[in-house]
């Protein structure tokens, strides 16, 4: 059987190779239940580290310009990366 | 009124940079005894009995008045109970009336109880942290409310204190949207002794953590609104005169501590592009706290406002 852990990174910059500020895995396998504010550290220095360990990029958060009167606006995280791996379980 | 011990300007301008300031144990003794006596025990875990039915029967247990939201916050509380009186403390008083100003008002309160694993064995639920979330709604204001959250026991990591993000309070979104951050570079788990007070800015993140002890944890949080003015009701005598701008980027050593540094410090999670704008966002809740519509810390409002002569 094949199931998907997803990683998903927040970057300190729209670079892969930049710094990881934010973190959260969803293991489909069921062998680790992840949840909020159970790691202080992050998994990997930056992206490409992920990248290097086989995750694979399956999604990144667009550029998007700044809306006339909104330019200094802050809400939720701007760069994220979706990784996946597709696992081979025993189930 | 005017003796209350208000925050000084470092103070207040960490809460402005960070959006919490923290107590740690100035809640006495008997305070916490006599508030976990009126809270009341909380019975054993009960086989298949879900989670929602033990937090309910426990909430209607517990001797904390139903209070209607908007009523003064003097007069929330009966005197006498263990929530009047840390109210009344001198710190507690100074404190709120340096952030939210006079007459704030009592928005609502809540008896947050993380259970240890035996309860969720027992309703057959998972054991979970919150989500992180931010309290209510989009909140587009410059003014804010606060929340103090009261730790009247000893939390330890393993007991689940509340999660929260140092300099996220002045991120608009909207309540459970960021629970897709599990993790987040900088966070704080609150870890502390009985009596313990966490004052935060309502527009921070946070969440419950999950509680792996074998006990149960309380945590109760009361929100706050001004009703008055916000603006320079901390301890003024302590602001220095802002003679001119510091030098900024080339430095030949450490800047001394100032009510800059401390708003121009960056947090762990800060993107590279958007702490900047967060430090500028700090600037104009500066402006607003002091009143002060010209103040600004190392250039980042002054070279924006800057117009060419026509």
């Amino acid at each position: 059987m094949l199931r998907q852990k997803v990683l998903a990174l927040y970057l300190a910059n729209s670079a892969l190779d930049s710094v990881v500020v934010g973190w959260s895995l969803w293991d489909g396998t069921g062998e680790t239940r992840r949840m909020a504010g159970d790691e202080d550290a992050p998994p990997y220095p930056t992206g490409l580290h992920a990248l290097r360990d086989g995750w694979r990029l399956i999604q990144a958060s667009p550029l998007l310009p700044h809306a006339r009167g909104e330019e200094f606006d802050l809400a939720y995280l701007k760069y994220e990366f979706l990784f996946e791996q597709i696992v081979e379980t025993g189930a | 009124m005017n003796d209350l011990p208000l925050l000084s300007a470092e103070a207040m301008a960490s809460f402005a940079a960070r959006g919490f300031l923290r107590f740690d144990g100035v809640v006495p003794e008997d305070i916490n005894r006599q508030f976990l006596e009126e809270m009341g025990d909380i019975d054993p875990p009960r086989p298949g009995q879900k989670m929602r039915r033990t937090y309910g029967e426990m909430l209607a247990r517990a001797g904390v008045p139903q209070v209607p939201a908007g009523v003064a916050l003097a007069q929330a509380y009966p005197e006498g109970t263990a929530l009047k009186r840390l109210l009344d403390l001198p710190l507690v008083s100074g404190a709120i009336r340096s952030l939210v100003g006079e007459d704030p008002v009592f928005d609502h309160h809540f008896l947050h109880v993380t259970f240890p694993p035996a309860y969720h064995e027992a309703s057959g639920g998972e054991n979970v942290s919150q989500h992180y979330h931010q309290d209510s709604t989009i909140d587009p204001r410059r003014a804010f409310d606060i929340q103090i959250m009261y730790y009247p026991h000893t939390v330890t990591r393993e007991m689940g204190g509340t999660r929260f993000l140092p300099g996220s309070h002045l991120r608009k979104v909207s309540e459970a949207a960021i629970a897709r951050y599990q993790n987040i570079r900088g966070q704080q788990h609150m870890v502390c002794e009985g009596g313990t007070l966490l004052f935060l800015h309502s527009g921070i993140w946070h969440g419950g953590g999950v509680n792996v002890s074998d006990r149960t944890r309380t945590m109760f949080k009361v929100r706050i609104n001004p009703s008055r003015s916000q603006v320079r009701q901390f301890d003024v005598s302590t602001l220095k005169p802002q003679d001119a701008q510091r030098p900024i980027f080339y430095l030949k050593g450490p800047l001394p501590n100032s009510v800059e540094q401390i708003l121009m410090t960056p947090e762990p999670w800060h993107e590279n592009d958007t702490s900047r704008l967060e430090l500028l966002n700090r600037v104009k809740l500066w402006r607003y706290l002091t009143g002060d519509p010209d103040y600004d810390a190392d250039y980042w409002a002054t070279r924006l406002e800057t117009l060419a002569d026509a």
